[in-house]
């Protein structure tokens, strides 16, 4: 029997299909309160009083909070910077920032108190977009008194990040392209939307969340309250998808104040239109100059990139930081000069998602390449081909070289759409790769205990939101000691049950914790051993232990449960082993450490343009990935599916539109359309490239975010082959295809 | 002054229940809140997700869109009543073995979909899957395998 390889059934999908798995919004606490939120109309106004006494007449209403119940002044939090107040203070800065909230023992009352909450304010210009963020004269969306120390603080930019390599300057080009490109704002969109609650007692403050990293939680809850990590117990029920959404704390705090005051749990699930609201990708704006030579060998890339990050900066300026540290992509860039700036808006704060930053450059990086091809008269396959690094090759300077053979990569997906080959009438073929960097440094801890029996506990930190973790993790263990995976039973989601874990990102979890768990497995071999040696009266190197078997010198087999059991004796007892996987940082390295792997993904289509209304139908969608080794082929083929369709999604219709209040205009499911069904592919296909080249266990890197770093560029790339349109901005609606189409030059050139 | 109630009377998977409804909950909150089955998932509470999918009377509606007082006197399946003493419905299995769960979240609304079209439709082509689930939404899968789950349970159902 072997697990590992394997495409097991996913742990979990029993409870999911019969809808017993319970969610954070299906947890019933007793006596809890329900929580509402009051908001304003607009991003930015002046809080000039809030007036609750309507509100307070509403029956069942037990608190009604602002900024005045808050401690002065008021707590801020957040994951790098504790900018974020509980409760919006003087000022809102983003449409949906509460000002007040309800607490009352039904959600009617809740939410007809929350209506009757009166504020008086006054609305002021916000700012809603780099260009105006940018101007001298725009208001600051950050307070300066709250950036002391910070040279920046009287601009609307909170950080700027630098990496230049060789001489850009100097660096010769025969062809040199320079072109804006815009990665618009889009949203998860997670199907459960974000939910949470606080009790507190004697024992401390128990926080329930839906989050991808409950130790980056219980971190920031003690420290906004004021309590020992010990007293704050995180509960992390398996979030319904996350995709970087649900990384960091939004509303907690306000609850546990909430809670603290009422001495009553309180919970609040939001609605879509909250969710919304809460978090975002960061829109950016990437200005990108590159010199090719004749033969198109890239010869330099400049690079200039404004994120949007929002109110508050969340963990925007690590994706930032992060991602255009890689702007270059995984090409050999003899020459290079990069700047991206982290910007405040008055705008919802953004946040991870999928892809990390890595998508906006992408989008700009590869129409590059494109362009380039086009007019060098060099097929966009050879240009890429000719350019990507090979295996232990530095795409960045004294950063992790290149792990993977990316060529196989990308010439699986040119020969699974089927490149070259002559095209139906009226269709276009794209393709393009993109690369991410993974986790650069990180800590996972497991705990596993082989009971009496021979089942196995596995207590882990980390998340299961879709991705499969609890299967990975099963399966590893199942192998390693030789037990049936029914008798795993891994546990998660509770800061008082298991160990650290950093966090449930970067696609670490089966490089870190599958690490992790692994030496915990090899822990409780060494216990086995000795236990065993004793018994036998043998060294315990000269033991062996194979997949549950354990061999003594004389040749003797006997199963780990047995040579357990006897060495427990009858008073029983269980074995405890510890996992510890730890990547240190490195403050000298410009993002905090070397990526530990890169997750590479090559995405290739297929598709036809309506002439007459610019509309896309994908009749082929390839997607390749680099994983090293596939621990489930079936979970890392159904994760890049999701990718690419999420891809799709910012590529042909997802875009928060806001108005000039700084409202969003499609909040909510009806307006802010992502794929359907009928939306997705004709044929959507996932390529695993598998060479045991990773990190993690059995060779493994991390995946599920590669399949959409790529996808718009593909998209667009195959659009210009079908039509000759060129587009530069995001989604590839089919108005601005079509716009695009008739402004094709007769020579076929794009228009610049 | 709190809020207006009725009296309904609702078949739930097949197990009759006298209520007193808040006017204006919908069918979602009451068999989420007052019946505390939780298996009915709520996203956007406007329609257009399908996560709140039952079957009113046979017929799969988003209860988020059904007040409950419209639904007295109803017959209601959720996604509890589709497997009976642990043993999975066609659907359900299909889902499982081709692997169209992820987060799970979506699944079953998508299940209850999955299952009233191939009441309606037993051999469905794939065109048909796709329209019969287009108002199911899934943010974590390429619905490839959602849709090869429906033609697998397909198949099962004409042996
Ligand atoms: S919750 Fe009913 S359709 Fe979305
Ligand atoms: S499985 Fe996560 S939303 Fe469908």
């Amino acid at each position: 029997m072997t697990n590992v390889g394997a495409s097991a059934g996913r742990v979990g999908g029993l409870d999911r299909v019969t809808g017993r798995q319970r969610y954070m919004a299906d947890i019933r606490l007793e006596d809890a309160l329900h929580v509402k939120l009051v908001t304003l109309p607009c991003a930015r106004a002046r809080i000039v009083g809030v007036d609750t006494s309507r509100a307070w007449q509403v029956p069942g209403v037990r608190a009604v909070f602002t900024a005045a119940d808050l401690p002065d002044p008021m707590p801020r939090y957040g994951v790098h910077y504790d900018d974020r107040p509980v409760l919006a203070v003087g000022e809102t800065k983003f449409h949906g920032e509460p000002v007040a909230a309800v607490a009352a023992d039904t959600l009617d009352a809740a939410q007809k108190a929350a209506a009757l909450v009166g504020v008086d304010y006054e609305e002021l210009p916000a700012v809603l977009d780099v260009r105006t963020a940018l101007d001298p004269a725009a208001p600051l969306v950050v307070d300066p008194e709250l950036r002391p120390d910070d040279p920046l603080a009287h601009t609307n930019v909170r950080r700027e990040f630098r990496y230049t390599w060789g001489d850009p300057d100097s660096a010769a080009a025969d062809l040199v392209i320079e072109n804006t490109y815009t990665f618009p704002m889009v949203t998860h969109f997670a199907i459960e939307p974000h939910a949470f609650a606080v009790a507190v007692d004697e024992t401390g403050v128990t926080v329930w969340s839906a989050i991808q990293h409950p130790y980056i939680l219980q971190r920031v809850m003690a420290r906004v309250l004021g309590l020992p990590w010990s007293k704050v117990r995180v509960i992390a029920p398996d979030p319904g998808g996350a995709f970087g959404g649900k990384g960091y704390p939004k509303f907690e705090p306000l609850l546990a104040y909430m809670a603290m005051a009422t001495g009553r749990p309180c919970r609040l699930v939001l609605t879509l239109e909250e969710t919304f609201q809460a978090v975002r990708r960061n829109n950016a704006e990437v200005r990108i100059r590159t010199g090719f030579a004749a033969d198109g060998s890239l010869r330099f890339q400049d690079i200039e990139a404004d994120f949007l990050m929002g109110a508050y900066v969340d963990i925007s300026a690590r994706v930032i930081s992060k991602s255009s540290h890689l702007a270059a992509g995984p090409y050999r860039t003899p020459h290079a000069r990069i700047l991206a700036r982290a910007i405040h808006s008055h705008t919802p704060p953004s946040t991870a998602m999928r892809g990390f930053g890595t998508p906006q450059f992408t989008w700009a990086l590869e129409q590059q390449m494109d362009e380039a091809a086009r007019r060098l008269g060099i097929d966009r396959l050879e240009i890429r081909l000719r350019n990507l690094a090979r295996k232990g090759e530095e795409v960045v300077p004294g950063d992790t070289p290149a792990d993977g053979d990316w060529v196989e990569s990308v010439q699986k997906a040119a020969a699974a759409i089927g490149w070259g080959e002559p095209l139906p009438e009226g269709r276009g073929r794209g393709l393009a790769v993109g690369i991410k960097s993974s986790a650069t440094a990180g800590a996972a801890y497991s705990i596993l205990r082989f009971l009496y029996d021979g089942s196995v506990f596995v207590l882990v930190g980390t998340s299961d939101m879709g991705q499969g973790a609890r299967t990975i993790l099963t399966q590893i263990v199942a192998d390693e000691l030789g037990v049936p995976p029914e008798s795993v039973n891994v546990v998660m989601g509770d800061t008082a049950a298991a160990p650290f874990d950093y966090s449930t990102s970067a696609s670490r979890s089966t490089v870190f914790m599958g690490g992790s768990v692994l030496r915990g497995c090899a822990d409780l071999k060494d216990q086995v051993r000795r236990i065993g040696a004793r018994l036998q009266g043998c060294e315990p190197d000269q033991i062996e232990i194979e997949r549950g078997i354990v061999r003594f010198p004389g040749g003797e087999e006997r199963s780990i449960v047995e040579v357990v059991q006897e060495g427990l004796g009858p008073v029983g007892g269980e074995l405890i082993a510890v996992g510890t996987m730890r990547g240190e940082a490195d403050p000298t390295h410009p993002i905090g450490g070397r990526p530990w792997f890169y997750e590479f993904n090559c995405t290739a289509v297929e598709l036809e343009v309506d002439r007459k209304t610019g509309e896309v139908l994908i009749h082929k969608h390839v997607t390749v990935a680099d994983v090293g080794k596939a621990i489930n082929p079936l979970q890392v083929e159904s994760q890049d599916e999701g990718a690419a369709v999420m891809g799709l999604g910012h590529t042909l219709m997802e875009h928060l539109v806001l108005d000039e209040h700084g409202r969003i205009v499609n909040l909510g499911a009806l307006d802010y359309r992502i794929p359907t069904t009928k939306d997705v592919p004709l044929q959507l296909e996932s390529i695993i490239v598998e060479n045991g080249d990773g990190p993690g266990p059995y060779g493994a890197k991390g995946v599920g975010e590669g399949g959409l770093l790529c996808v718009a560029a593909a998209v667009a790339s195959a659009v210009n082959e079908a039509t000759g349109a060129v587009v530069r901005d995001l989604p590839l609606t089919p108005e601005r295809i079509w716009r695009a189409m008739r402004e094709v030059t007769p020579s076929g050139a794009s228009p610049r | 002054m709190s809020p207006q109630r009725r009296a309904v009377s609702l078949v739930v998977n097949g197990q009759r229940h006298a209520l007193e409804v808040v006017v204006h909950h919908t069918l979602l909150d009451v068999l989420r809140n007052d019946l505390d089955l939780t298996g009915t998932k709520e996203c956007c509470a406007e329609g257009e997700c399908g996560a709140c999918t039952v079957w009113m009377d046979g017929v799969a509606v988003n209860s988020c869109l059904v007040l409950a007082v419209e639904a007295d006197g109803r017959q209601i399946t959720t996604i509890e009543g589709l497997s009976r003493e642990g043993s999975l419905s066609p659907v359900q299995q299909a889902f499982l073995e081709e692997g169209a769960v992820q987060c799970g979240f979506c699944i079953p609304g998508m299940v209850m979909s999955a299952a009233y079209l191939l009441q309606n439709n037993p051999a469905p082509s794939e065109e048909e899957i796709r329209e019969g689930l287009s108002g199911n939404l899934c943010r974590c899968a390429g619905y490839k395998r959602i849709i090869a789950a429906v033609q697998r349970a397909a198949e099962e159902g004409r042996r």
